[in-house]
């Protein structure tokens, strides 16, 4: 029993970063329309720059404080994923308004190649360490209640609450602020929000900027359990059933969805992988989804989809 | 003066609804072909054939097999490469398990078997398509990426995933030499090229293009989505699976998973829309640009006398992949068959530009 607890409690950690990757997508979705594939290749490239920023900023400005250097490796990693949506929107997505999804489907596909590259050769292709600082002592849990208790990270409970922290952050940001709220319109109608005199391109540039800075987190949150490393551009791929299972309009969806695709992967690799073969983390989510999108196509919070000619 | 159709009078129908119309593009055609069958293996040398010739001709049929799905028929496909895995490892297997198999009957048995399981997979489209249709055949690619890794039946009970083949032959001829191979592909590509040219202009084919203009529209007048859209996946995954297997047998000789990974099927996407969404020139103008620009891009470094380095030179070669994709979907969202065809069209008055 606590080991099942305990393999729950893994997926639901695994579980909050995929939420946190596939808030990306959600975001720049609900307020575009954009099924954005970059997100993954985003969040290597925002991960990246703070890596190389934390460890060549004390070394430009002379000085060795980890914590200031965090900090200002932190900023300079926002500035950075700013910039990026800037020339996201100015270079691509301006160019393609009103083209079909598919069109922007493979644009984004453009982006994460060249923000690979980009990436890579701007701030090396190695493994790289993020080191915010945070405990990496496991615990233990319930111990009166099973024998030896339950393990926990105390990382993955920290970067629980940052999870959490910065969904509510977002909630706040789009329910209480006027910039939030032109968000909103936006993403319940373009037209009638920019014939009120909303600027979608500088709405775009909001939003991807927004995404950037939820990559960043997750790319810091992933990078300093694992390193920051190019497969962190692929671990970015399993936020697409996330959003899947979620539907593609839902915050909450994304988060509800990444918690039960993490439980969910994690279960099913210690109890069914040994009789498949293991590995099964690798399809687990995907055919989850799959044959989720047979009985209810929209996802679980997802917005009904009806078709006119 | 050089494209002019003046005279070129078309009397019977027949004459009206050939593939090539104008007598000016069944010289060129002919000409091509004529050059690709004798001049070609004479002249080649044998790094041409290996790394050039041979994986752009297998490349091109697999973009042909995609273009049908997702240029023709507009169901966006990630998982090209698992199709091609299946292709390649259901021909193998036919080849080693019964005695005697004829190397043409395992290649289209492997095209057989990427049929059913492109129909399994496309069954969702019946009811989500675009972004979603994309996410679901992404587990095509990761279910079969660890299949044919994990399940040892598929690949002979031999670790690692990695099998190989050997002693090719048709009809007694054996298939060894590059040159051979490379003739070898370049028929069955033509062959395929005309089977797909021909049936895109069918009732089939324009069923297809209804489908992926509207299909809520398409199904009001009475073309039945079922039957389209999972025919598109069917025809769509027997072509790439024997592109498939010809990529492991010709190609290859041994393989591992790995050859057929997601990013064949992105490689592949790339060389559709590059190449040209709906057409079958497209498929080889996309294959011929996305296997030329790597060998270039590596190269030229080099001829301009800049030392770089191969990792450099990698990542270049993905930032140049990307900013082209952006560029071709802004500038020419119809790829390089429709820059073909306009120069044609500009061509025909030339010099006269009225």
């Amino acid at each position: 029993m606590g080991f099942l607890i305990e393999t729950v409690f893994g997926g639901l950690m695994t579980g909050m970063l995929y939420s946190l990757i596939a808030l990306g997508f959600v975001l720049i979705f609900k307020a575009s329309g954009v099924f954005n594939f970059a997100q993954g290749a985003m969040v290597l490239f925002a991960a990246l720059a703070m890596a190389r920023f934390s460890e060549w900023i004390p070394k430009w400005l002379g000085f060795d404080n980890a914590f200031v250097a965090n900090v200002l490796a932190f900023a300079a990693a926002c500035a950075v994923m700013v910039v990026v949506a800037w020339c996201v929107e100015r270079l691509v997505l301006g160019k393609l308004v009103n083209q079909e999804g598919i069109t922007l489907l493979m644009a984004t596909l453009g982006i994460t190649y060249f923000l690979e590259g980009l990436g890579q050769s701007l701030f090396g292709s190695d493994i790289y360490k993020i080191d915010v600082g945070m405990p990496k002592e496991p615990i233990f849990l319930f111990e009166k209640a099973f024998e030896g208790g339950v393990l926990v990270n105390q990382e993955d409970l920290v970067a629980a609450g940052i999870a959490a922290v910065l969904v509510a952050l977002l909630a706040l940001f789009f329910q209480k602020t006027s910039t939030g709220r032109a968000l909103r319109a936006v993403a319940d109608d373009h037209q009638a929000a920019q014939s009120i005199g909303i600027p979608l391109s500088r709405i775009w540039i909001i939003v991807w900027s927004v995404a950037g800075f939820v990559a960043l987190v997750a790319g810091i949150i992933w990078g300093s359990k694992l390193g920051v490393q190019f497969s962190l551009s692929l671990v970015a791929l399993k936020a697409l059933p996330v959003v899947i299972l979620g539907g593609l309009t839902s915050v909450p969806g994304a988060i509800i969805g990444g918690l039960l695709i993490g439980v969910g992967e994690k279960v099913s690799e210690v109890y069914l992988g040994p009789r498949l073969g293991g590995g099964i983390e690798i399809w687990f989510a995907y055919v989850l989804a799959l044959g989720f999108l047979l009985v209810r196509p929209q996802g679980l919070f997802g917005e009904k989809i009806i078709d006119r000619v | 003066m050089l494209y002019r159709e003046n005279g070129q009078f078309k009397v019977s129908y027949r004459a009206d609804s050939a593939v090539f119309p104008i007598r000016q593009d069944r010289v060129a055609i002919a000409l091509i072909l004529l050059l690709a069958f004798v001049v070609v293996p004479g002249l080649a040398s044998e790094y041409l054939f290996r790394a050039i010739l041979i994986p752009f001709l297998i490349l091109s049929l697999a973009a042909l097999g995609l273009n049908v799905l997702v240029g023709y028929c507009g169901q966006i496909s990630l998982g090209t490469g698992a199709f091609m895995a299946v292709g390649a490892y259901a021909a193998y297997n036919f080849q080693v398990r019964i005695e005697g198999m004829p190397l043409i009957a395992s290649l289209l048995l492997g095209g057989l078997s990427a049929t059913a399981v492109g129909v399994l997979f496309g069954i969702p489209s019946l009811r989500i398509k675009g972004l979603y249709l994309a996410v679901a055949t992404l587990a095509a690619q990761f279910f079969c990426d660890w299949a044919f890794l994990r399940i040892a039946w598929f690949t002979n009970n031999s670790p690692s995933g990695n099998v190989s083949v050997s002693n090719l032959q048709v009809l007694g001829v054996a298939i060894e030499t590059p040159v051979q191979k490379y003739l070898f592909c370049l028929s069955l590509v033509v062959v395929f090229a005309v089977l797909t040219k021909n049936l895109v202009r069918s009732a089939i084919g324009r069923e297809w293009m209804a489908m992926r203009d509207m299909d809520v529209a398409a199904a009001v007048i009475g073309i039945r989505p079922v039957y389209a859209k999972l025919s598109a996946f069917a025809v769509s995954s027997f072509i790439v699976g024997v592109a498939g297997a010809l990529w492991g047998f010709v190609h290859l000789g041994s393989w591992e998973p790995a050859a057929f990974s997601i990013d064949r099927s992105f490689q592949l996407l790339f060389m559709v829309i590059i190449g040209g969404l709906g057409s079958v020139m497209g498929a080889f103008f996309g294959a011929a640009f996305i296997i030329i620009l790597p060998i270039l891009l590596s190269q030229l470094p080099h001829w301009l006398g800049i030392p770089i380095a191969t990792e450099t030179s990698s990542h270049l070669e993905f930032m140049v992949f990307g900013a082209l994709i952006v560029f071709f979907l802004i500038k020419e969202p119809h790829g390089l068959a429709r820059l073909w065809s306009t120069a044609k069209e500009k061509l025909r008055l030339w010099p006269f530009p009225h």
